[in-house]
């Protein structure tokens, strides 16, 4: 029983894993084949980084990434502090609803609906570029605010109350019992929901599509266009490229958590 | 305490005013659209088109499609998280981010590079000819659409049911097997039930994407046929009939809807067998 579950896991991963193993393989192909390996060659890599439209869409996708989650995390933790101290609550559970339609709703209708609500204001306020950076970025912080408000609100749920009032009763401010005790505590989660909104930002694709117009081009659009024609290797060294910049990322996060937890382990003792 | 709950107000404030702009506004949108013609007069042709043979079609297609590959999805990945949960916590951790790192990438990367592999002249096919065997048409079939799908959202579906797997009791297995069940018998009558909120969050995760898809079934499946998404995303991007995109949009979004309803019932029943 135990090896046959570990030849299945096996099994699972080598699937999982052999299209982008190929995928590596071919990124180095001296030919623009992707069947027969002909010789290694860094000739696809020169090909992509010398290519500025790819450039400036993976410009654009950082720029778009670090706005939107930014204004997601502060609209998203004010928005959780002031849901959470509302007292009515069939007013927080319809506010809690609407906020994750987005989070329900398939991608390709939420991209739509927002496109046609800016191609029907454009239209009326008769501007001639309805789509671009700005629609693209109401569209990220739109999908983004769910995660964020879904990971700060557990955080202020798991607070003690008694805590904020502790504080006042020492003298503080509200506006100072909020920086001093509050934010602290929830901060975790803040930092949690931003990472989340940043990476389904730099992610996104389907709703990016609807929401874009001419001359706003994300990194998940650009592979998108370059994928419509003829398969070449440049895409792969692009998706190799990407495929290292996950895995680093992964691994230096699990390094920097086993770290945190040595030293918890080590202040305990 | 008046200017307390000002206060609070005034928080949810930019958020509230947001979400009616940006999420209730745009659904409104999209009703008006389904439901008006090209000069925006009131009309029903849009959804009474829908109800022509060739769109029905498509709409049972996709169901279709989206049904098989999240049963096959729930099928290979239930071992697969039962398995990662049985591991030790180190263990478990590696596996975990084994399954999250395709995830990490692009969709449609991990698509384009499925197609790469399975095309007519592509690697799987080199190999097989190495080994002297006739080359298989793999790409722009049904299967190749459902792997796809599949390869896509299994993490999806192995990560919700591992969460739930992770904290079952073993003290439960051990008493199951002591009151005289089988292995089998403990897996069906202690395990399942017990694991079926991940099912549900699974499947709900794996079918929604799966459904609306168009990027898979373009690639993938060629121009033989159309999925829902492939046909919303023709009439927004090609044919610029957003009043018929719209209105199956919204058929689209009833279907997924009334398919969520019955799924949460079923995770709630269980929440109240539970307590």
């Amino acid at each position: 029983m135990k090896t046959l579950s570990k030849v299945y896991t096996m099994l699972i991963f080598v699937i999982l894993y052999a299209p982008i193993a190929v995928m590596v393989l071919f990124s180095f192909n001296a030919s623009n084949s992707t069947g027969v390996f002909t010789g290694f060659s860094l000739y696809w890599y020169k090909e992509l980084l010398s290519d500025p439209a790819t450039l400036s869409a993976l410009k654009n996708t950082l720029i778009l990434a670090v706005t939107s989650s930014c204004i997601a995390t502060i609209i998203g933790t004010v928005a959780a502090v002031g849901i959470s101290k509302l007292k009515n609550k069939h007013t927080q559970n319809a506010i809690m609803t609407v906020t994750n339609i987005p989070m329900m709703n398939p991608d390709i209708v939420t991209g739509i609906s927002m496109m046609l609500l800016f191609v029907f204001v454009s239209a009326k306020l008769g501007a001639s570029q309805s789509l671009g950076f700005g629609t693209v970025l109401i569209a990220h912080v739109t999908f983004n605010l769910p995660y964020v408000i879904l990971s700060v609100m557990p955080k202020i749920r798991q607070m003690d109350r008694h805590l904020t009032e502790a504080a006042m009763d020492l003298g503080c401010t509200p506006f100072q019992a909020f920086c001093k005790v509050e934010f602290p505590a929830i901060l975790p989660g803040i930092i949690s929901g931003a990472i989340m909104a940043f990476t389904l930002s730099l992610d996104d694709f389907v709703i990016s599509y609807f929401t874009t117009g001419n001359g706003f081009e994300t990194l998940p659009i650009r592979i998108y266009s370059m994928t419509k024609k003829r398969v070449t290797p440049d895409m792969y060294a692009l998706s190799t490229l990407i495929f290292i910049a996950v895995l680093v990322l992964l691994i230096l996060s699990n390094v920097a958590q086993g770290d945190d937890k040595k030293k918890t382990r080590r202040a305990k003792k | 305490m008046q200017n307390k709950s000002f206060m609070a107000r005034l928080m949810a404030a930019p958020h509230i005013v947001w979400s009616i702009l940006f999420i209730i506004a745009p659904l409104m949108f999209v009703f008006y659209y389904a439901f008006t013609d090209k000069s925006g007069a009131f009309t029903l042709s849009n959804i009474q088109q829908l109800g022509s043979p060739s769109y029905l079609t498509i709409f049972a297609r996709s169901g279709a499609f989206a049904l098989v590959a999240t049963a096959i999805c729930l099928l290979v990945a239930y071992p697969l998280a039962y398995a990662i949960s049985r591991a030790t916590p180190r263990m478990q951790k590696i596996y975990i981010m084994l399954i999250m790192l395709p995830m990490w990438m692009n969709f449609l990367i991990r698509t384009y590079s499925i197609m790469a592999i399975i095309e007519d002249t592509g690697f799987v096919n080199t190999l097989l000819g190495y080994l002297g065997i006739d080359p298989i048409h793999m790409i722009n079939t049904d299967g190749a659409v459902i792997f796809g799908m599949v390869y896509n959202y299994l993490p999806y579906m192995v990560l919700p049911i591992h969460t739930v797997l992770s904290k079952l009791d073993n003290r439960l297995l051990e008493a199951s097997a002591d009151l005289g069940c089988t292995p089998m018998q403990t897996f069906f009558k202690v395990v399942m039930p017990l694991s079926r909120s991940g099912i549900v969050s699974g499947i709900t995760m794996v079918f929604v994407p799966s459904v609306s898809t168009f990027y898979i079934s373009q690639k993938l499946g060629g121009s033989s046929f159309d999925l829902i998404g492939d046909t919303i995303e023709r009439q927004f991007q090609t044919a610029y009939n957003y009043n018929l995109g719209a209105a199956m949009s919204l058929v689209l979004m009833a279907v997924i809807l009334i398919s969520m309803a019955i799924m949460n019932r079923y995770s709630d029943d269980e929440g109240s067998v539970v307590v």
